[in-house]
């Protein structure tokens, strides 16, 4: 039985993270102590995760703890994806077009997310992301991108 | 004399018309950053570093800091006069000042405030400009194997003062470290962990890494639960302490400054603990003590004035060990660095009028911090109001922006969303993202060092001990954790976080 599900799966996660960088850094050089090759330092800290990954999954089926509060899928996705959606659009399609969706993909998160207020401020900050960091700062983005001819 | 010399030299690097612009540019934004709950100061200077690539170094790190000590500063005006602490270093102002607001007495609160945080952020500008030089000059004497021991206690102390399991505090901090050695290996050539991907070549950068932990690993638990921000603003009458009022700050406000000035330095969350302690230890001494929760000047002008301190001492282990204490001062380290200085020991004598420059304008930012509260209170107070439906989405494209910009790839833009989904997951399972970052950034340091002190001792583990100074700072590493098994002080850090996240 499962008594601390916050231990048990961030111990999951650990030996995951510490089993991997042991695995892989298997292809790269060991070295030795004296002269240590590219593998050494990642496949030590491996094994220290592996082992407090293990520490901490044995310790979730002896001492209970809180249970994992409920996740807010629909903030986790709707930010995940807005930022992702822009990313790629952003070069392709243009400041015009990315700005304006991520703006509005993250907005919808909200419980409060209305229309009007959302396509305000997603045409104010276009038009001021483009005026300060694209004119001002000369970050090398289009307003309107290639695929839509600009 | 020397160090008249010095302040000298500061004072011509931090005067100058462009250098105080943008320290006021800082502050102000600091201000603003510490005015709006739900934006950090990590999440803003990750946000502006790009901006600042543009400016000179030392005019770009003067901005920074500014937005750092001013953060610390606009989060108690929210605390005293909305019962909303900004930030989490001001949680405590809240106690005793939002109820003397209550009373109509917010402008001696925040006089309090402004007071206590000026004459400790004096004080803790000339702690600075006094320790930094020694400090640095025993620093120079360090070989591999003490930078490698210090860093090891510098992480193990981010670890005792992370909120929640110790456990999972070591893991967050071996994990960062691992994360950070992805790229190049600097010896031998050799990609680790790129996984062919040509973008990680270069590793992944620690801008990405804290936009996405810390921008929108935010945003997200932030909208777990948008409560109704129903905001009672009390009027503001009578800015003038009384003369008893005076007379009960002096105390608390010395005692403040000490206690926030040497838990400054302390490397993890340091301000935050200082304005807990000072806090708490005024409830102890002080001849008030039964005012203290229903409005006692004293209870805001300690930890006010603790909380400044702390963050401006937070500098002393950046500017002269190279050694990040917090997460703010970590991406300093990596702003010095996009700026091509080496932080360590040797910036004091190699860019003196970096270092100097820097710690006046600290002093200047303080001045314009108490100069730009007063008059713009009214400012700050309608900022909170806010709603945060439109401020998220906001900070979200600064972030995208800034994260392409660093260098010109999308391929940023996805690390970070994928770093700022990560960063949910750990905070919901309990796990501190600070630590993390702090290793994250120490971790190719660290590698190095270990290398070198291997080389030099010959393969010999034991060198760690064997030489003196390393010996202590190991030892104090290991008394650091072992205070955390003690009964009493694990009581303390569960007292001081559960009060702080409430």
């Amino acid at each position: 039985m499962i008594r601390n599900a916050k231990d048990f799966w961030t111990g999951l996660i650990y030996v995951f993270f510490g089993s991997s960088a042991i695995l892989i850094g298997r292809e790269y050089g060991m070295g030795t102590a004296i002269k240590m090759g590219p593998a050494y330092f990642p496949t030590i800290l491996g094994g220290l995760l592996v082992g407090i990954g293990a520490i901490s999954v044995i310790r979730s089926f002896i001492i209970p703890g809180t249970p994992i509060a409920a996740f807010a899928f629909k903030g986790l996705t709707l930010v995940t994806v807005s930022a992702l959606v822009f990313g790629f659009l952003v070069r392709g399609a243009g400041l015009a077009v990315a700005l304006p969706l991520l703006v509005i993909i993250s907005a919808y998160a909200s419980t409060r997310f209305r229309w009007h207020p959302t396509l305000l401020l997603a045409a104010g900050l276009t038009v001021f992301c483009a005026l300060v960091f694209l004119k001002g700062l000369g970050i090398p983005l289009p307003v309107i991108g290639p695929w839509f001819g600009g | 004399m020397e160090l008249l010399n010095h302040l000298v030299l500061g004072l011509q690097t931090a005067a100058t018309l462009a250098n105080l612009f943008y320290c006021f540019v800082g502050v102000f934004l600091g201000t603003a950053v510490g005015v709006l709950p739900g934006l950090g100061p990590t999440a803003t200077i990750a946000m502006l570093l790009p901006v600042t690539f543009v400016l000179p170094p030392v005019t770009a790190l003067i901005m920074l800091a500014g937005i750092y000590y001013g953060s610390q500063y606009g989060g108690s005006t929210t605390s005293i006069l909305v019962n909303l602490p900004g930030e989490a270093a001001s949680v405590v102002t809240t106690l005793d000042g939002y109820q003397m607001a209550k009373q109509g007495r917010a402008g001696p609160a925040l006089a309090a405030s402004a007071i206590g945080s000026f004459f400790a952020g004096t004080v803790a500008t000339f702690l600075i400009a006094g320790f930094g030089p020694p400090l640095a000059a025993v620093a120079l004497k360090f070989g591999p194997a003490e930078f490698f021991s210090l860093m090891v206690l510098g992480l193990v102390a981010s670890v005792v003062l992370a909120q929640g399991s110790l456990l999972h505090a070591i893991g967050m901090v071996v994990l960062g470290l691992l994360l950070g050695l992805i790229g190049t290996d600097v010896n031998s050539g050799t990609q680790r962990f790129s996984f062919g991907i040509y973008e990680l070549a270069d590793g992944i950068g620690f801008v990405t890494v804290a936009m996405g932990m810390f921008g929108l690993g935010e945003i997200i638990r932030n909208l777990e639960n948008e409560e109704e921000r129903a905001v009672m603003i009390t009027k503001i009458t009578g800015l003038w302490p009384t003369r008893e009022d005076f007379k009960r700050m002096v105390a608390p406000i010395l005692r403040g400054t000490i206690i926030g000035s040497a838990l400054g330095i302390l490397p993890g969350s340091g301000s935050i603990l200082g304005s807990f302690a000072a806090y708490s230890i005024e409830k102890k001494v002080s001849k008030n003590r039964a005012q203290f929760g229903k409005g006692a000047i004293e209870g805001v002008a300690a930890p006010e004035s603790a909380n400044n301190a702390g963050a401006q001492t937070s500098f002393i282990p950046l500017l002269t060990l190279g050694i990040p204490s917090n997460p703010v001062s970590a991406l300093m380290v990596g702003a010095m660095i996009i700026h091509g200085i080496q932080p360590g020991p040797s910036v004091i004598n190699e860019q003196p009028a970096l270092f100097w420059g820097m710690i006046v304008s600290m002093w200047i930012g303080n001045l314009f911090l108490v100069i730009l509260n007063y008059p713009l209170i009214g400012m700050w107070v309608r900022m909170i109001m806010i709603p945060y439906q439109h401020l998220y989405p906001g900070i979200l494209v600064f972030c995208g922006i800034g994260v392409f910009s660093l260098k010109n790839t999308e391929f940023d833009v996805y690390l970070m969303a994928l770093f700022g989904a990560l960063g949910y997951l750990f905070s919901k399972l309990g796990c501190e993202p600070a630590p993390m970052l702090l290793a994250f950034i120490l971790g190719p340091l660290m590698e190095e060092y270990l290398r070198r002190a291997m080389l030099l001792s010959r393969g010999n583990p034991w060198v760690f001990v064997q030489r003196p100074i390393s010996a202590t700072l190991l030892g104090l590493a290991v008394l650091a954790m072992c205070s955390v098994l003690i009964p009493a002080f694990s009581k303390t850090r569960e007292e001081v976080f559960v009060e702080g996240s409430g």
